[in-house]
């Protein structure tokens, strides 16, 4: 017989994506509490020290993983919940979904844009 | 032993909400819950409206909350549950009548999953053959009586009705595991969608409450494994 297969839910997807992205955040999430809190501490972390790690890309690009992770699995597992408690269809449901993307999205470019605007000479020049 | 039973009755007719009705009943302590139940009807109020017809466990016809419990009052004995009864309609679906629900949101979503076996091969001259480790595949979800008992037991299935629910999946996973069947693709797209597998939450109250002891969330989950491999 020939098998009809529907149009693919993408549910699957975003299940999927809540596991990887936790495996992910895990290890970097670690690895930021070690170099953070292990090595160094938070009473001597200054400026400079966060300035010349954010000089390099491997950091800038290691912030920014660890920031679209975090708000995107976040957001995603709120989203998840939503669906639960308000009805398919209806007001509710659309506007916490707007809502979530626009925080999603209005955080992530502000965040990366601080990653990568940031200039330490700019503030030793002065 | 004498004991102390607290109906939740509710006659849409007559009723503006749900009301406790309050019950002395002289009981065995081997009786069970329908006993019970059937001495107030025979006894003291008629009007109660119930569920029952096997009346051993197998026909799923009587699953009520009690005690906060979703169970086949037919299976459940008054020595297991002390002097004092709590007896309430299953949640999440509509109450037609006492005790009585309306349960055919619960057997929409099992029509969803196609329950029945697809295979258009030319039938062979006597039964089609399966292997007892082909059968022991699917020994756990073929046990099902469609009580009800678990999907009103899930708090997703609660939340917004939209969720297929776990005996939909468990029905689900009976044929898509049957060797003779060939409609497993069609029904893991149906799986795939928002209301399927995935709004599992591992809850595990289908499992903690199902009469029949299906390990009902390792069924849901062995589903999801096989719609993320056959997908990846
Ligand atoms: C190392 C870090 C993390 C790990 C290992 C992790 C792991 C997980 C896993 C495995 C799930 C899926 C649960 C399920 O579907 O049953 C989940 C859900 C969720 N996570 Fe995370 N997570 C982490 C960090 C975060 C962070 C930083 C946030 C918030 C910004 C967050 C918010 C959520 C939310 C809201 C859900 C949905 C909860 C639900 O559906 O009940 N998680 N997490
Ligand atoms: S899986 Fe168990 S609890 Fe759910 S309908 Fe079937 S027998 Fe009842
Ligand atoms: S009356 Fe049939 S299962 Fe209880």
């Amino acid at each position: 017989m020939e098998t009809r297969v529907r149009p693919n839910g993408w549910e699957w997807l975003s299940w999927l994506y809540m596991r990887v992205s936790a495996v992910l955040l895990l290890l970097l999430v670690l690895g930021h509490l070690y170099i953070m809190h292990v090595v160094n501490s938070t009473d001597t972390i200054d400026f400079a020290f966060v300035a010349q790690r954010l000089a390099t890309p491997f950091w800038r690009i290691y912030d920014l993983l660890i920031l679209v992770l975090a708000l995107s699995h976040g957001l995603n597992g709120l989203r998840g919940i939503v669906n639960d408690y308000t009805r398919p269809g209806g007001g509710w449901r659309l506007a916490w979904n707007v809502a979530l993307w626009t925080v999603g999205l209005v955080f992530t470019l502000l965040g990366a844009l601080v990653l990568f605007s940031f200039d330490p000479t700019a503030f030793a020049r002065r | 032993m004498k004991v102390h039973v607290r109906i939740k009755r509710f006659n849409p007719e007559k009723d503006r909400r749900p009301y406790w009705a309050d019950y002395e009943v002289p009981t065995d302590p081997f009786d069970r819950v329908l006993d019970v139940l059937h001495y107030i009807k025979w006894n003291l109020d008629g009007t109660l409206a119930l569920r029952r017809s096997c009346a051993h466990g197998i026909c799923g016809s009587d699953a009520m909350l009690i005690n906060g419990r979703n169970r086949l009052a037919c299976k459940v004995l008054v020595k297991d549950l002390g002097p004092r009864i709590t007896v309430e309609p299953l949640r999440g679906l509509p109450v037609i009548k006492d005790l009585v629900v309306d349960m055919e949101p619960f057997f929409s979503k099992y029509r969803q999953v196609m329950p029945w076996l697809v295979n258009d091969e030319p039938p062979p001259v006597r039964e089609r053959l399966q292997s007892p480790e082909e059968r022991a595949r699917i020994d756990d979800t073929t046990k099902c009586i469609l009580c009800a008992v678990c999907t009103t037991a899930c708090p997703i299935f609660w939340g917004n009705g939209e969720f297929l629910g776990p005996a939909a999946l468990v029905a689900a996973h009976r044929f898509i595991f049957d060797s003779r069947d060939r409609a497993a693709p069609e029904r893991l797209a149906i799986l795939a969608e928002r209301s399927g597998a995935f709004k599992c939450r591992t809850v595990f109250n289908c499992t903690d409450a199902c009469p029949q002891g299906i390990e009902i969330t390792k069924a849901i989950q062995d589903l999801k494994r096989a719609i993320v491999l056959s997908r990846t």
